[in-house]
């Protein structure tokens, strides 16, 4: 008899702001991964697949979108002190480009309409990659996240997980 | 019944953030906002003063699902801007890479986010490992069918999200013919799979009605998602060029996007696969038509939940489209059309998978942008979506919390909305006195 609930990697994918690139090329990835990844993986948050999520125990925090306001600032915190790992997937999460455009924007730029989601928002002054908020243990390159990069880091942690 | 202040936060199936607060006084919804929860990039802003040819890429980053989408309609803003004229295969090319678009991204809307709510599941991801069960035979159709989308779209523009293709004027390089009679085989074979989930969206008769105003773009010779004239579901055509004349914004000071009306009729109006098959359903492929005879017969309708059904036929009219284009065409070596930079203002309207997307892009005579303007599909919608809460917490009022919740998400679900950026939560703030 195998094991009715065999242990899994618990992750947890996680998206700030950026286009969602990255998550939509995880689905497709899905499309001939998912067998063999829903055997050792538990995806215990990712808002764009189910309803119920918890981000408590996580293994690894994926991290995709740069960090836009005080509250991402502290949410990224708290999944930093879920996590056993966090990795930064794709270029807005792991250099903050193209995301974090308007921190080259001088004051001719920032037009009356600007300023008018500036006032209502709690926009902090200064759009931040993933490592200038929390300590990052890995970095997914790519716009979208590159495919590769990402299978090589999963297979990574399931080796360190003693699962493969 | 509940009083005070409720807060619900509900991840949701779709793509971006998103939070609803209802006041409900006296057994009445005295006001409901529905709040677009993603802080904003001023992707529009950031073009400015940026040579043009470099601005498509960049503004196909606005989103990661519909990216072509947004890349085709920013190079035709430019070329429309710089009066160039693509030649027929670019046009083509363009038609066959949307459809390749529309293919996958119908099919992780109605598969990865809607079709849990058919099964009665939180996710895909609870979809039993039995070959027996319909929901383990869909989801791996959908893999088969997205996976399809992404491939025909590596073949034409060089990958299925960010394409590095297509450029002002063409193509950077042309795709390989010797790809296509493949392509087309399983093309072929993916209709059985398609046409079972017609069946399956057919048979979900969830239903909820309110609107009945749509506007989507109208080809000159059938079913077009890149060339056309607006058409409103009152019978008026427009010009795409001339949006402004048509579309009254409304800003909403709750939310980071702002709204839109129908001028005319000071109206809330709808966007996406239900206003393109309402208004066009004739256009759709012969083919796409005989086989779906027996399913189409709820069209038009004013129903929000046939839009999962409208873009399960869409996809099988991409497919057969895609099939007609590899079967006929020849690529023909050229190289973008290049012109000398000029001062202009032009448009690039497109029906994104979830609904009209409108470029705008003012150039300088040394070929840079001097003003960028974008209308997004969700952000049309959002006064639509409002209203349809609205009306359903009104008839409903009764039911518990958790239920009202559950179905406001389906309708919102409907829409298939992209927030395309920070992922918050739906919180539903249900506030009762």
């Amino acid at each position: 008899m195998s094991d009715p609930n065999p242990p899994k990697m618990v992750i947890g994918w996680f998206s700030f702001t950026g286009c969602e690139g990255c998550t939509i090329h995880l689905s497709e990835l899905l499309n001939k991964n998912f067998d063999a990844w829903i055997k050792l993986v538990e995806i215990r948050y990712c808002k764009t697949l189910k309803t119920k999520n918890s981000m408590e125990g996580l293994d690894i925090a994926f991290i995709e979108g740069a960090l836009s306001s005080q509250e991402h600032f502290d949410k990224m915190q708290k999944i930093r002190d879920n996590s056993k790992y966090v990795i930064a997937v794709g270029s807005c999460a792991v250099s903050g480009r193209p995301s974090s455009s308007r921190n080259d924007f001088g004051p001719d730029k920032i037009d009356d309409r600007i300023k008018s989601y500036f006032e209502r928002f709690d926009y902090a002054p200064k759009v931040k990659k993933i490592d200038e908020v929390v300590k990052v243990d890995d970095y997914i390159q790519g716009c979208p996240m590159l495919a590769d990069q990402f299978i090589n880091a999963l297979t990574k942690y399931l080796k360190i997980f003693k699962l493969v | 019944m509940h009083s005070g202040d409720i807060t619900i936060e509900t991840v949701t199936k779709i793509e971006g953030g998103a939070t609803v607060e209802a006041k409900v006084e006296n057994g009445q919804v005295k006001n409901l906002k529905f709040i677009i929860h993603d802080y904003r990039r001023f992707y529009t802003k950031a073009v400015v003063d940026k040579p043009f040819v470099a601005v498509p890429s960049f503004l196909s980053r606005i989103c990661g699902t519909c990216s072509v989408s947004h890349l085709f309609a920013a190079l035709k803003a430019i070329e429309n801007s710089q009066e160039i004229e693509v030649s027929e295969q670019t046009k083509i090319l363009r038609q066959l890479a949307y459809d390749a678009l529309m293919i996958r991204d119908h099919t992780l809307h109605n598969y990865f986010f809607v079709l849990p709510d058919i099964l009665g599941l939180d996710s895909i991801l609870d979809i039993p490992e039995n070959h027996d069960d319909l929901g383990h035979q869909l989801l791996h159709d959908s893999f088969d069918i997205k996976q399809l989308g992404t491939d025909l779209s590596t073949a034409i523009i060089g990958a299925a999200i960010h394409a590095p293709l297509p450029t002002v004027g063409g193509f950077n390089k042309l795709p390989d013919e010797s790809q296509f009679p493949a392509l087309i085989d399983r093309l072929e074979k993916i209709r059985e799979q398609v046409i079972r989930g017609v069946k399956v969206f057919y048979d979900w008769r969830a239903d909820f009605k309110r609107n009945s105003d749509y506007i989507a773009i109208r080809g000159k010779n059938g079913f077009n998602f890149l060339e056309g004239n607006i058409t409103i579901s009152n019978g008026k055509t427009y010009d795409p060029q001339h949006f402004r004349d048509f579309l009254e914004t409304v800003v909403i000071p709750y939310s980071h996007s702002e709204g839109y009306k129908i001028k005319e009729l000071n109206e809330d109006y709808l966007v996406g696969s239900l206003a393109r098959l309402n208004l066009n359903l004739d256009q759709l492929h012969p083919r796409t038509k005989k086989d779906l005879k027996s399913f189409l017969n709820y069209f038009p309708s004013d129903n929000i939940y046939d839009q999962d059904l409208a873009q399960q036929v869409e996809t099988l009219h991409c497919v057969d489209d895609a099939i007609d284009i590899l079967k006929s065409l020849k690529i023909i070596p050229e190289t973008p059309v290049k012109k000398a930079p000029q001062l202009g203002v032009g448009v690039g309207a497109v029906e994104a998978p979830r609904g009209t997307l409108y470029h705008k892009a003012e150039v300088n005579e040394q070929g840079i942008i001097s003003n960028y303007d974008v209308i997004v599909p969700t952000a049309q919608n959002q006064i639509n979506i409002e209203n349809d809460l609205k009306q359903y917490f009104n008839d409903h009022i009764d039911k518990s919390e958790e239920e009202l919740k559950f179905e406001a998400e389906k309708i919102i679900r409907c829409y298939d909305p992209c927030m395309s950026c920070a992922t918050n939560f739906l919180k539903l703030k249900w506030i009762k006195k």
